[in-house]
């Protein structure tokens, strides 16, 4: 709640002079010029002021700021639901250690008009938590916590459905059932967006034919796109980047399309971490101290960061006119500042990296494999994991090259963070910025200034992290922090190098045909000239074109 | 020299056969030579020398080696300026070519080159190098696609044997040069082998045409200097105004680079009647550089045979960068192409460099950044150049440059 109580302040002032006019009922926009000349002044009074002051919700932000959650163009609202639907389920699947199997399914109702229907075979939800998930925005399970997974804020669904509900007056649908031994449970839900509280407009039980899993349905107005911006892309990139997805997807009027599982390996589980002090700012520092339970200052640093020791923890505290056994609960603000300077200036191990799970060289070869069938040359390149501003991240990039992938073309750009595709605002990607920044012409091919490689040639850049640095809520481009952008370019620069080999030998073979080619086009004239020359017989001439055929081949291996 | 004989042998009707010849391109190349019944007239140094060379090469591939064809490098790299020679003189670099993949075309294009400049000598008939071209399109992929890839072929070929072209039987396409003045000419009608006299100053308006060979020619003049113009449009204007009466001198128009057939008869008009020659060319780099020195002391395209093709006693009458001064002449900015030429010639010309004069003088154009044309000089009047500037700067000849 406090990041929307924040908005609510500042809206507080932004509104301050408007309001004091909106009370004399003056049209919006009329008001501005003619009122302002003719009409008496009306001075706002604290206490007027404080009778338009109230909280704002979550959900009425969102209505207003909904392009902050890529709700902004009707085929990004259908696109982003289907995004935060899947992204859920996949999340639920892993948690629970189930292989996910999706279906995604889009119906057209009218026009502009589309029903989402995702189903798993996750866990399911209890059916107390259903309510909650998914008609109240910015709860959830992962917020909280500094573990890899691809929803972050706990807004996703929850948007998703208000979306539908503002567009189309629907609620949202959702069956779930978590056991063979308990029912599955049917909700119909809308969210009071003044309260940000779920309102339940039916319940009941139904029959299911799977044991446990999930299934969303939202109605809203949208645009169905095909192509690179489209459902299909998305979903095959998906698949691409969850070698252990089976994903089916029936399209509006399409035939259903079968993105079939390349690996049965179900990834690492990601392990949950505690924050890394060199990540810190004052803000959170003084939050965690208010919900520590630790007693002592020193102990606080040891048990809710990590890689913290005693030696750290004292060096941290030393020189703030803190104790190592201040209570945590009574340190000012002013003493936090200098307690993170302090935190910057001590050395402290980088975090543990054991929380990531790339999805690993092996299955993602596997995958380009399967999702981009045809291509000549495959290669995949995960980097060893690294560190930004305390957060654990990891890179890894695959690429297909050659064989049935048009070339004279721009090198495709798939780009995942924590295997969720990135589908917009490729240009404020620091995967972008790091695939123009490495000099592909090094490794044989070409690539125009400011452009991408110009080349037959899919690349898929992908960050794992536990905590992915976006450029904003909607999730679409990774932010450019040097430390990520350098590792992206290491592990481009690997597989660049990888490919130039296989490049290279490719026009060796090249040449190598041109050269016999040549040399048989050639050395008949040769023959002739030396016959005409010295007169020689049909016999020695065919002698000196074998003869010299054969030197020079044999000289050409050389 | 061998040149002289080789050379006089041409005649007219030796032409049309070679023209119908290389109007029938149908039909297997090589049958050509073999079905038809070759009437050997010569069996010069030249064919003598092509079987050999072609003879090492056979030798080579025999024994399972790759063969190789040593030829002098044919740039201003590999000569050297002696003054007391007169003339650029090779050093005697050489590249060898070996045949490999990447040469196997040029070397089967120089082979059978040579084995159409054996029978051309064989059948005492000669090819332009235009035709010489086009006698390639029977040669499949071996063909040329350009006529400039066929002549680098032929002055490889040249410089390899160290031979003049027409001794290969190849003769150029450009006419020599036109000549008017006091002078007459000594030919020999072809068909009679009657004593022609040629009398240079009677052709009005017009002039006589240098021919091809010139090694037969005799002179008789009472000329005291000759006057080598670059343009046409000057040489018009001097010969209507029948300066070389005035001036009592020979006028020969250049046209651009002066052929060898220009080359050598200024030569030998020189050094048979003890004339000076006199140079007047545009002020710019080309017209140093190019036209006169080459006039002066060859080319390094065709080193082999700047002994013959030079006039070491030239001078460098004008433009001068000077004279844009002196005369008040009106200008051109100089091209890019102009200035890379002339810092090439400081940096790269043996004969520039050995002459500091031209050194200055070209750093000194470079420095104006002009250039300027004969003709500008009709800024004063059409006829200024006659009345004034030739006049003035022939009262100076010790101030020619070198």
């Amino acid at each position: 709640m406090t990041p929307a109580k924040k908005k609510s302040v500042r809206k507080k002032k932004a509104t301050a002079k408007p309001t004091a006019k909106r009370k004399k009922a003056a049209p919006k926009k009329a008001a501005p010029k003619a009122t302002r000349k003719s009409a008496p002044r009306t001075i706002a009074t604290a206490d007027s002021m404080a009778r338009q002051q109230r909280e704002i919700s979550v959900s009425e932000f969102f209505t207003k700021n909904r392009h902050l959650l890529g709700f902004d163009s009707p085929t990004k609202a259908l696109l982003t639901t289907i995004k935060e639907a899947v992204d859920n389920s996949l999340d639920a699947c892993e948690e629970a250690g189930i292989l996910p199997d999706l279906t995604v399914e889009i119906k057209l109702i009218a026009e502009n008009r589309y029903k989402v229907i995702v189903q798993d075979n996750g866990p399911g939800i209890v059916r107390e938590q259903i309510p909650r998930i998914f008609g109240k925005l910015l709860y959830g399970s992962k917020f909280h916590r500094l573990r890899q997974s691809r929803g972050q804020q706990g807004i996703g669904i929850s948007a998703a459905g208000m979306y539908g509900q503002l567009t189309t007056g629907k609620p949202v649908e959702i069956e779930s059932r978590i056991n063979k031994r308990k029912p599955a449970q049917y909700f119909q839900l809308v969210i009071d967006t003044l309260k940000n509280e779920p309102v339940i407009k039916r319940e009941r039980e139904v029959e299911w034919d799977a044991a446990h899993g999930t299934r969303v349905s939202i109605e809203l107005e949208g645009t169905y796109k095909r192509g690179k911006h489209g459902v299909e892309a998305y979903l095959r990139q998906t698949a691409l980047a969850n070698p252990h997805v089976d994903l089916t997807y029936q399209g509006p009027g399409e035939e259903p399309v079968h993105f079939e599982r390349a690996s049965k390996d179900l990834p690492e589980e990601a392990l949950e971490i505690k924050p890394h002090p060199y990540g810190v700012e004052v803000g959170m520092l003084l939050r965690m101290m208010k919900e520590t339970k630790s007693r002592q200052l020193k102990g606080f640093f040891q048990s809710e960061f990590s890689r913290v020791g005693p030696k750290a923890a004292t060096s941290i505290i030393e020189g703030t006119g803190l104790q190592n056994t201040t209570s945590p609960r009574r340190v000012v603000p002013e003493k936090a500042e200098l307690l993170v300077k302090n935190i910057r200036k001590t050395r402290i191990p980088a975090p543990p990296t054991d929380c990531l799970s790339p999805i690993g060289e092996e299955r993602l070869l596997a995958s380009l494999r399967q999702q981009i069938p045809g291509a000549g040359y495959y290669e995949a390149v995960t980097r060893p994991p690294s560190v930004y501003r305390g957060n654990p991240f990891q890179i890894e990039v695959g690429l297909a090259y050659g064989g049935g992938i048009a070339g004279d073309e721009l090198t495709t750009l798939m780009r995942f963070a924590n295997r969720v595709p990135l589908q917009y605002q490729q240009g404020a990607c620091a995967t972008f910025k790091a695939v123009m920044a490495t000099n592909w012409r090094s490794y044989g091919i070409q690539q125009s200034r400011g452009a991408l490689p110009t080349a037959p040639m899919t690349l898929m850049v992908h960050i794992a992290s536990v905590w992915v640095p976006f450029t904003s809520e909607s999730k679409e481009a990774v932010a450019s922090y040097d430390e990520i952008i350098k590792e992206m370019k290491l592990a481009l620069q690997e597989s660049g190098r990888k490919l130039g080999r296989y490049i290279r030998r490719g026009q060796r073979e090249r040449d190598e045909a041109k050269k016999r080619a040549y040399i048989e086009k050639y050395i008949p004239h040769i023959g002739i000239a030396l016959q005409e020359i010295l007169g020689l017989s049909e016999a020695q001439e065919k002698k000196v074109v074998d003869t010299l055929t054969d030197t020079l081949e044999r000289s050409r291996k050389m | 020299m061998a040149k002289k004989k080789t050379t006089s042998k041409r005649t007219s009707t030796k032409k049309t056969t070679s023209r119908k010849k290389a109007a029938a391109p149908k039909g297997p190349p090589r049958k050509k030579t073999a079905t038809r019944a070759k009437k050997v007239v010569t069996n010069t140094k030249v064919v003598r020398q092509i079987q050999a060379e072609a003879s090492t090469v056979h030798q080579k591939i025999l024994k399972k080696a790759t063969p190789s064809m040593k030829f002098p490098i044919r740039s201003l790299a590999n000569v050297i300026y002696k003054p007391a020679k007169g003339y650029f003189q090779m050093k005697g670099k050489k590249k060898e070519r070996t045949l490999t993949v990447g040469t196997v075309k040029t070397f089967a294009q120089t082979l059978r080159m040579m084995a159409f400049s054996k029978e051309l000598v064989e059948t005492d008939d000669i090819a332009t190098k235009r035709e010489a071209y086009y006698v390639s399109k029977n040669w499949d992929d071996a063909r040329f696609n350009e006529q400039p890839e066929s002549d680098t072929v032929m002055e490889d070929v040249e410089a390899l044997f160290g031979v003049n072209r027409e001794q290969l039987g190849f003769i150029p396409e450009e006419k020599g040069g036109d000549v008017a003045g006091q002078l007459v000419v000594i030919d020999h009608d072809r068909e009679t082998g009657e004593e022609l006299r040629i009398d240079c100053t009677r052709f009005g308006s017009g002039a006589y045409s240098i021919p091809i060979s010139v090694e037969g020619l005799r002179f008789e003049t009472n000329a005291k200097f000759i006057l080598a113009i670059e343009t046409a449009g000057m040489f018009q204007r001097l010969v209507k105004h029948a300066y070389w009466r005035t001036a009592q001198c020979i006028l020969i128009s250049l046209g651009g680079v002066p052929t060898r057939a220009c080359r050598r008869f200024i030569r030998r008009l020189a050094d048979d009647k003890r004339l000076p020659v006199y140079v007047f060319v545009d002020g710019d780099p080309y017209g140093y550089s190019n036209i006169y020195r080459t006039l002066k002391v060859g080319s390094g395209n065709a080193a082999h045979m700047n002994e013959y093709f030079c006039v070491p006693q030239a001078r460098f009458l004008g433009v001068t960068p000077d004279d844009i001064r002196e005369y008040d002449l009106p200008t051109h900015p100089l091209k890019e192409v102009d200035i890379k030429r002339a810092k090439d010639a400081i940096k790269n010309d043996p004969f520039i460099q050995h002459h500091k004069q031209w050194e200055e003088a070209l750093q000194k154009q470079i420095r104006l950044g002009v250039r300027v044309e004969q003709q500008a000089l009709a800024k004063h009047g059409l006829n200024y150049v006659i009345d004034e500037y030739l006049p003035r700067k022939l009262a100076n000849v010790k101030a020619f440059l070198p």
